[in-house]
């Protein structure tokens, strides 16, 4: 039945809307991801990104819109559609009374074809805690034991809801090692996040979203080429750039900076200037656009408004 | 037929991480126990008026408490087990692989009558034992099904009032405002001889005193029939499908703040 479909996207999305009475949480919004992507949904808090990730898991019913998930409505949730999906949630679910082992094999015996417990156990790096309960695991460690459990079933496509949020930078790196794993048995992984860096270093692509809409959407190198800026930050003494740089003045006494999209054309600019006029350009640095700054630019966060 | 074995892996699941709460264990089996000492103790000296004459308070005791457990087990627990998996998101994860539904709630419940059972034969035993009170045999084939239909009626109270438990802080406040009055007008916790008529009428409304008077009926020695209260029983099961109706339609998997 699903040989048709396996073909096809693992996710399609078209004028999704969900409100709560009159608050709208999610606004039209459109998505593709194919198959064997990792696809993030990056946003602040409150953006709607947890209600989109819930509709398409089908905890949530949507208001609007049309919503393909592996070629079934998960409006309406079958089981040939739980089958094949694993969900992790925001936050640990699993029974704190049972060992490790026990909770993954409780969990793989809901599928018809499980992934064996080594494998599940070994890709999220939990085989030495396997005979521990759950409720003496670590923080991290319940985190990782709650992929393993969206692993049980062998998906095709596995939900991450904020996968390392609260986690120390060790164990986030831990983790993405063990998301990038995935990628390579052929999953499809949509997971959403408000960190930066977690997007930028996981996903193939980004969806950015922001009050319920999406406000950019590519490849991190696509998103940050179109919009963001090049931050050009310098020193000079005794001497002001001329005016056609658009050269700001940043904070002590001759510090400039200049945010340009043309980042070529403003360094040859401000070099010939000041081989010129025989000035030296102190700390010379020139900053490729990040994903960060692209977002604030499009989350609109206060702090960026209060500087331009 | 899969059904069976899918029921009795959750209620294997169940049952495992119960027993892994020791302490929780062990005051469930002790609690109905403590009551049914406390009562005979403080009422030592009363005889209690059943159909066809006048008995030992034991006799009302050990019945009541059974009533007692059966309700602690399958209301009390269920519901406040429920909350609970529901704000540590169980139940919603749960949901969200190809296991059935009902085999889901239908483990917790099943689990929550092994329970109960327990504390049945746990309480019948201390009756012999410490108040000779004969559990009953002639009887036997009512006392089952009353007990059959009370576990029944009472998991599905407990599901019915999960739908309006919004979150598990708030459970032992709902769950015991709910049952504890109850116990005290149903001839539970006290015998209700001397009680108004319109008090009676009152509590009638409800499961419990059907509950424990079909029990008390099974261990009446004056009993001379099948002790089968069928009125009773209808009026039970008439709560068991209100309960149920209602579960359906106003479950939640998620907890609300």
């Amino acid at each position: 039945m699903g040989a048709d479909e396996s073909a096809g996207p693992a996710i399609v999305v078209r004028g999704l809307r969900k409100s709560y009475g009159h608050v709208e949480a999610v606004s039209g919004i459109d998505l593709r991801v194919p198959r064997g992507e990792i696809f993030a949904i990056l946003g602040p808090n409150g953006a709607g990104k947890t209600t989109t990730l819930e509709i398409l898991e089908g905890h949530l019913e949507r208001s609007g819109g049309e919503v393909s998930v592996l070629g079934f409505d998960p409006g309406r949730p079958g089981r040939s559609l739980r089958e094949r999906i694993g969900v992790v949630l925001q936050s640990a679910s699993v029974d704190p009374y049972l060992t490790v082992q026990e909770t993954v094999d409780l969990f793989r015996a809901y599928y018809p074809d499980p992934l064996p417990r080594e494998t599940i156990l070994e890709l999220v790096g939990l085989s030495e805690q396997q005979r521990k309960l759950v409720r003496r695991l670590s923080g991290g460690q319940q985190r990782r034991l709650d992929v393993a459990v969206g692993l049980a079933g062998n998906p095709d496509l596995l939900f991450l809801d904020e996968p390392t949020t609260g986690f120390d930078p060790s164990a986030r790196r831990d983790a993405w090692e063990m998301i990038r794993g995935l990628r390579s048995l052929g999953k499809t992984v949509v997971l959403t996040t408000h960190y930066m860096e977690e997007a930028e270093y996981l996903a193939d692509r980004v969806a950015i979203l922001v009050s319920g809409r999406i406000v950019a959407e590519g490849s991190v190198e696509e998103l940050v080429g179109q919009g963001a800026r090049t931050t050009i930050r310098f020193r000079v003494e005794g001497a002001s750039p001329p005016k056609h740089l658009a050269a700001e003045p940043a904070g002590e006494e001759g510090a400039y900076m200049i945010t340009t999209l043309d980042a070529t054309g403003a360094v040859h600019g401000l070099t010939g200037w000041a081989l010129e006029a025989g000035v030296e350009l102190h700390g010379l640095t020139v900053a490729a656009p990040s994903l960060e700054d692209l977002f604030l630019d499009l989350a609109g966060s206060p702090e960026r408004d209060g500087v331009a | 037929m899969r059904a069976v074995p899918l029921l009795l892996r959750q209620v294997r699941y169940e049952n495992r991480s119960f027993w892994r709460n020791p302490p929780a264990a062990f005051f469930t089996i002790v609690f109905p126990l403590m009551f049914l000492v406390i009562f005979n103790l403080v009422f030592s000296d009363r005889t209690v008026e059943v159909p066809g004459g006048e008995a030992g308070i034991s006799t009302f005791y050990v019945p009541g408490i059974i009533a007692l457990s059966v309700i602690g087990a399958c209301y009390t627990n269920v519901a406040m087990g429920l909350s609970f998996s529901r704000d540590q998101g169980l139940l919603k994860r749960v949901r969200a692989t190809p296991l059935p539904t009902w085999a889901l709630l239908g483990g917790k419940i099943a689990h929550a009558v092994v329970i109960g059972i327990l504390l049945v034969a746990v309480v019948s035993a201390a009756g012999t034992a410490l108040y000779d009170v004969a559990f009953p045999t002639r009887t036997l084939p009512a006392f089952a099904l009353t007990l059959v239909i009370g576990s029944a009626t009472f998991s599905a109270l407990g599901l019915a009032v999960t739908s309006a438990i919004p979150n598990a802080d708030a459970a032992p406040a709902i769950v015991n405002a709910s049952i504890l009055p109850l116990l005290f007008i149903s001839d539970v916790f006290i015998p209700l001889d001397d009680a108004p008529a319109w008090l009676t009428a009152f509590s009638d409304l409800f499961p419990v005193r059907h509950f424990s008077l079909a029990l008390q009926a099974s261990f009446n020695p004056f009993e001379q029939g099948t002790g089968f209260e069928a009125q009773r029983l209808a009026v039970m099961a008439a709560w068991m499908v209100v309960s149920i109706l209602i579960a359906i339609r106003f479950f939640r998997w998620e907890s609300r703040r």
